[in-house]
């Protein structure tokens, strides 16, 4: 007998199981894959600016630092100088759902590609955003690989105001409605990586970004 | 792993005499106890979430036959291999099998608890293959030595500053550093270039979706992204009673996960993998591999023990209890400590081989009131207890105290005799002292404390005399 069917066969069997109940129980099952219905939730306020500013607020306690701007053209010029305030290198690797922004007119060297050990920098957009926790939800696809937020030692994210949702269940209705199935991954990032596992002292930068900022925009 | 629980009392009197991990474990007392006490106050309807986790749980464990072969189909549909493993020794041989299959030298590894109940690392080594442990707790006890992990969420938690500044001293070769940031570079800057070499990643699974075929990674440090992302294979080893049913039950159980195990409203990266790598995609598993490993779960299932199958594995129970706190989590022997270990050894490794630990607890309930599942933890040790004495494999001395006592305990005037006697003994025992230094008959008690001597009457004594007076009153 396969390991298979001795592990299944003894689950059966201490369940009792037979045909009759199995039909049941696949209704059951049914109801439970088809339900939508939330747990119960914290209370987030849902107009759009009370959005945005919890999303900022649980960033910022999550150690991230945000910045907000108008428009999506106003976004090189602003990473551009969040860069020249931390001495950060002026060349990043981006997605390539960003690569026709104007980079080199603020004075940065961005490429739109996977990303390597040596990148420093690494500039993302999100699928969007939970103002819950203050979390970035990202999609892996060709043009948005799942590196560029993780290998760079500064990970910048362009935000659309418009893509903040209040809970994680509002982003996986989000994903059903517009990617249908699941990417191969999902990463929710939710500030700089860190490790609290020598005396549970907290310390930025583990194996992922040292710095997470954001880059809101607005319009 | 090596049970090494039935040497429980000489490992916790050891842990007790050690002055370096005593002061270890003072340091760690209530950080996390704290953190998750204000993490907690975020969730409007706590209890009604933890209510909902519960549910979500039995769910699943409830028809735990059909949700698995329904991930395994859906986890099939992604382009990810299934594999079903019976016990520790098969889990080695098929990891083993997967690494050579794929020309493996090196796996870089995040935490995984079934991993060490399979002793995975010794295997892949004896077959030639390099383990890397990544998480930071992980690579320190790793580099000492394989020193097996003293807690689930903090597995280096009994080692200080000091301790892990020799460590990296010695095998780095590095000048000691002092600074906890400093470290942690130095290990990353050593990791980093096993994420990029590492042929496979290893990792562990929070939850399995039902809904959609995918493993849920809940992790920090970005150790879990590099090793589900660098590396050609991934295969992830996990229990088969993690699945849940849908991304919004995921949800829920991520409100209470973070915040129960280190006090985080989410962890930094929360991660749910699907399937493998496009054709055209620049990151990702060409080959991703489920092993769903039994030992000893499935004979859980339906039985008095199945509310244990509902743990999320977050810590909470060992962070809130006194036993814990005191004697760290080595003692207990095995893979998992505290509560939650002091049930899951004796159902996974055998009652008769940790005959200690279900007594290794005070049953205060500390862990009941925290676990995010509603696991009544006490009310499991104390069933792991009585199938203890049922089996006669508590001592004789014990099994025929207890009878006397329930014999006694049932004959309520030789009872309030034998408590108004013994009470007696042990004042004269005291001689007029508040405290009595040595037991007798319980010396083991009394050699790490003094036992409180009787002041006055009985109960049973005070309580009569109330009676009396009552009775003269009413009479007035």
């Amino acid at each position: 007998m396969s390991s298979r069917e001795d592990i299944l066969g003894r689950v059966r069997a201490a369940l009792h199981r037979n045909a009759g109940n199995a039909a049941t129980a696949r209704e059951v099952m049914a109801a439970a894959l088809a339900n939508r219905n939330p747990g119960p939730q914290p209370a987030v306020a849902g107009e759009p600016r009370a959005l945005l500013e919890r999303f900022r607020l649980k960033s910022e306690q999550a150690s991230s630092t945000v910045d907000i701007v108008a428009t999506e053209a106003d976004v090189p010029a602003a990473i551009a100088k969040y860069l020249a305030a931390m001495k950060l290198p002026t060349s990043a690797v981006a997605w390539a759902s960003l690569g026709a922004l104007d980079w080199a007119g603020a004075g940065l060297k961005v490429e739109a590609r996977g990303a390597r050990d040596a990148d420093l920098v690494g500039i993302t957009g999100c699928f969007c955003a939970v103002a819950e926790t203050g979390t970035l939800m990202m999609t892996s696809s060709p043009d948005t690989p799942a590196a560029v937020s993780l290998l760079p030692e500064t990970h910048i994210a362009v935000v659309q105001a418009s893509r903040i949702v209040a809970y994680m269940e509002d982003a996986w209705n989000l994903a059903r409605a517009e990617l249908g199935s699941l990417p191969r991954a999902v990463n929710f990032i939710s500030g700089p990586s860190r490790t609290g596992d020598i005396e549970q002292t907290i310390v930025l930068g583990a194996h992922g970004p040292y710095r997470v900022h954001l880059v809101i925009v607005e319009g | 792993m090596e049970i090494k629980s039935m040497r429980f009392k000489a490992n916790s009197e050891a842990s007790l005499a050690n002055v370096v991990l005593q002061g270890n474990l003072k340091n760690a007392k209530g950080k996390f106890v704290t953190k998750r006490a204000e993490a907690i106050k975020e969730l409007d309807d706590f209890e009604g979430t933890r209510d909902a986790a519960a549910a979500i749980r039995n769910k699943v464990i409830d028809n735990l036959d059909l949700w698995l072969e329904r991930f395994e189909t859906k986890a099939q549909e992604t382009g990810a291999q299934v594999m079903w493993a019976k016990d520790g020794a098969e889990v080695c041989r098929l990891v083993t099998e997967i690494a050579r299959k794929h020309g493996v030298t090196k796996v870089t590894k995040s935490k995984s608890m079934l991993s060490e109940e399979a002793g995975l690392n010794q295997a892949l080594e004896a077959a030639g293959i390099q383990p890397v442990e990544t998480d930071l707790g992980e690579y320190i006890l790793q580099v000492n030595d394989n020193e097996p992990p003293s807690h689930i969420i903090a597995p280096a938690v009994h080692k200080s500053l000091d301790d892990v500044a020799d460590l990296f001293h010695k095998v780095h070769g590095t000048p000691r550093k002092t600074e906890i940031p400093a470290l942690t570079r130095e290990a990353r800057e050593v990791l980093r270039g096993h994420f990029l070499t590492a042929e496979m990643g290893l990792s562990g699974g929070n939850f399995l979706v039902a809904e959609t075929g995918s493993v849920a990674l809940v992790t920090n440090e970005g150790n879990g992204r590099m090793v589900t992302t660098m590396p050609k294979v991934h295969v992830v080893i996990t229990g088969i009673e993690k699945v849940i049913p849908t991304l919004e039950d995921l949800s829920t159980l991520m409100r209470l996960l973070p915040r129960s195990a280190t006090g985080q409203s989410i962890s930094n990266y929360f991660s749910i993998l699907t399937g493998v790598k496009k054709p055209e995609e620049h990151d990702g598993p060409e080959h991703l591999y489920f092993v769903l490993v039994d030992a000893g779960r499935a004979d859980v299932v339906g039985g008095e023990f199945h509310e244990m199958l509902r743990c999320i594995r977050c810590g909470a129970c060992m962070n809130h209890c006194p036993v814990y706190q005191t004697i760290g989590g080595h003692a207990y022997g095995w893979v998992y400590p505290g509560p939650m270990g002091s049930v899951l050894t004796p159902l996974y490794a055998g009652i008769e081989n940790a005959i200690d630990l279900p007594h290794a607890a005070t049953l205060c309930n500390q862990c009941g009131v925290v676990c995010p599942v509603k696991i009544p933890l006490p009310e499991l040790l104390r069933k792991l207890r009585e199938k203890q004495t049922d089996a006669g494999l508590r001592p004789l001395t014990e099994r025929i105290g207890l009878r006397v006592w329930a014999w006694v305990a049932q004959r309520p005037a030789l009872y309030g005799l034998g408590a108004s006697l013994g009470a007696r003994y042990l004042k004269w025992l005291a001689g007029g002292n508040k405290s009595i230094r040595l037991l007798p008959a319980a010396q083991e008690w009394t050699n790490g404390r003094d036992f409180p001597a009787p002041q006055g009457q009985t109960f049973r004594e005070m309580y009569a005399a109330r009676r009396k007076s009552a009775a003269q009153g009413d009479a007035k």
